[in-house]
């Protein structure tokens, strides 16, 4: 890539179950705090989900707030928080040339079954179905409330990529930055997942979905009590530009985009693959000509799946053996799995390494299971490291999507 | 029920469907749009809510008649009456 325009990340705005800003989600991932609540889901009774606080009315409002979707809200409050933290003047921003690319798992499953359970109320006469119906489940729905909030008239869409779309939306973005479609771009990952009953029934009815009487305690990548995923919702949302931009209005260098890969399985619907997983691994590497001792983070999806997580620290072994400087760690442990967001959120929660040195832990291992005890692996307790200049963040998704990114701290060769 | 009660049932519909309007000083004789800020789809979810709410029926020929209060309550008091409000 690097004939391609740099790309680089300068301002970021988040909402996660445990944090509403970086250094929030920050310190409670280095203090090694979980938060995960008990919600009613609709026929299903309680389960644990992670559920994020932050103030819808802060940059919307009300009307847009009924009008919209709750990844709507959740993509505004992100975008407009990036806003900020990037530094732009705003105002002086060729709004056409600023792009919108955010990953989702899905959309449309909440307000369809609102619908349905609506008109239920009415002898399911569909005169009673919302006029509010498309325009909230079109799946192009929460980007494009970004750009009427905000008034960008560049592009906008989402990418749609199961819990590997955080990824593949930054991705979506440098590519567009690097063929110059657009000078700046927000980019990352949302999802409103916890409000779709239909999540949590697929989930429970694959075997899949976790239990635990301490809702905390039930996100356990690694462990052997792991049960399975705990839904989450939560947005990441980066602003990108190309490095000569950036550096030319003088912004704050978050981090560079080092790399990627996406690649498919082609094997399972739901069953990951770890050969493809290490070819995409692989491939991100050398796209970032870089070595596996190069990477000093590893951020895990591990979902605390039975399988997906063993196949996951099968794909990382083969690329890792031998790597003693690479720690690796997972992010579910403390905030559930955010779906479309995950990917986005859980490399947000590690880019502050670069200046800090720690690197978060996993939690929730009280017993490891062995086929997961990776020698990297940072377990409950956040740790020091010389230097940390590198981390890859993978993701991977339904219908055997995987995605891995590299970001680097920028100025480092 | 009377015009007024009319009159303030669509105002707590409107009061509903956007909530950051200011609604204190409506003036009954004026067009709802020329003094709030209400879009197509506001006056189709004054039109849902009265179904949902009221069981009262506007057909798409007779949306002019929601243009302001004093039509709204001309409008649709006979419409309450005959679904038996008092």
């Amino acid at each position: 890539m690097s004939s391609k325009p740099r790309i680089v990340i300068t301002g970021l705005g988040l909402t996660a179950p445990n944090g509403n800003t970086l250094a929030e989600f920050r310190a409670n991932l280095l203090a090694g705090k979980a938060r995960i609540a008990e919600i009613d889901v609709r026929h299903m009774g309680r389960h644990p989900a992670g559920v994020c606080d932050f103030d819808t009315t802060k940059w919307q409002k009300r009307k847009e707030i009924r009008n919209g979707t709750r990844v709507g809200s959740i993509s505004i409050y992100c975008a407009r928080e990036a806003l900020g933290d990037a530094g732009l003047a705003w105002d002086q921003i060729d709004k056409s040339r600023v792009g919108v690319y955010l990953g989702i798992t899905e959309h449309g499953n909440v307000e369809t079954e609102n619908e349905i359970h609506n008109i239920s109320q009415f002898g399911n006469d569909t005169k009673y179905w919302t006029h509010h119906h498309n325009p909230r489940t079109v799946a192009n729905n929460p980007a494009g409330e970004v750009t009427m909030n905000l008034g960008i008239t560049g592009p906008h869409y989402t990418i749609g990529a199961a819990c590997a779309a955080g990824n593949a939306g930054l991705i979506q973005a440098a590519q567009m930055l690097q063929l110059g479609e657009v000078d700046f771009a927000f980019a990352g990952g949302v999802s409103e997942s916890i409000h779709t009953f239909g999540i949590f029934a697929g989930f429970k009815n694959q075997g899949a979905l976790a239990q635990h009487a301490d809702p905390n305690q039930a996100s356990r990548p690694f462990d052997k009590e792991r049960n399975g995923i705990v839904i989450s919702e939560g947005g990441a949302i980066y602003v990108l530009e190309r490095l000569d931009d950036a550096l030319a209005r003088g912004a704050r260098i978050i981090a560079e985009i080092a790399g990627w890969c996406i690649n498919s399985d082609a094997t399972d619907a739901v069953l990951p693959n770890p050969e493809r997983q290490t070819e995409c691994v692989r491939l991100a590497l050398a796209r970032a000509g870089m070595a596996p001792n190069d990477i000093h983070i590893v951020s895990t999806h591990a979902t605390a799946t039975a399988l997906g997580d063993i196949q996951e620290c099968t794909a990382l072994r083969a690329v890792f053996a031998g790597c003693p400087d690479t720690r690796i760690n997972n992010t579910k442990s403390f905030i559930g799995h955010c779906m479309g967001a995950a990917g986005a959120l859980e490399l947000a929660g590690n880019l502050p390494s670069f200046m800090d040195g720690w690197v978060h832990p996993t939690i929730n291992i009280k017993d490891i299971d062995p086929e997961c005890a990776l020698p990297g692996l940072v377990v409950n307790l956040p740790v020091k490291v010389d230097k940390v200049t590198a981390i890859l963040n993978n993701s991977f998704g339904m219908l055997g999507i995987n995605s891995a990114l590299i970001v680097k701290k920028y100025g480092v060769a | 029920m009377t015009k007024e009660d009319i009159k303030q049932v669509v105002l707590d519909i409107i009061a509903d469907i956007a909530p950051d309007e200011n609604l204190t000083s409506v003036k009954p004789e004026v067009r709802l749009r020329d003094q709030l800020s209400l879009d197509s789809m506001d006056f189709l979810d004054i039109v849902m809510e009265l179904r949902k709410k009221h069981g009262i029926e506007v057909p798409e020929a007779d949306y002019v008649q929601l243009a302001s209060l004093d039509s709204c309550a001309e409008y649709l008091l006979p419409k309450f009456l005959a679904k038996g409000a008092k």
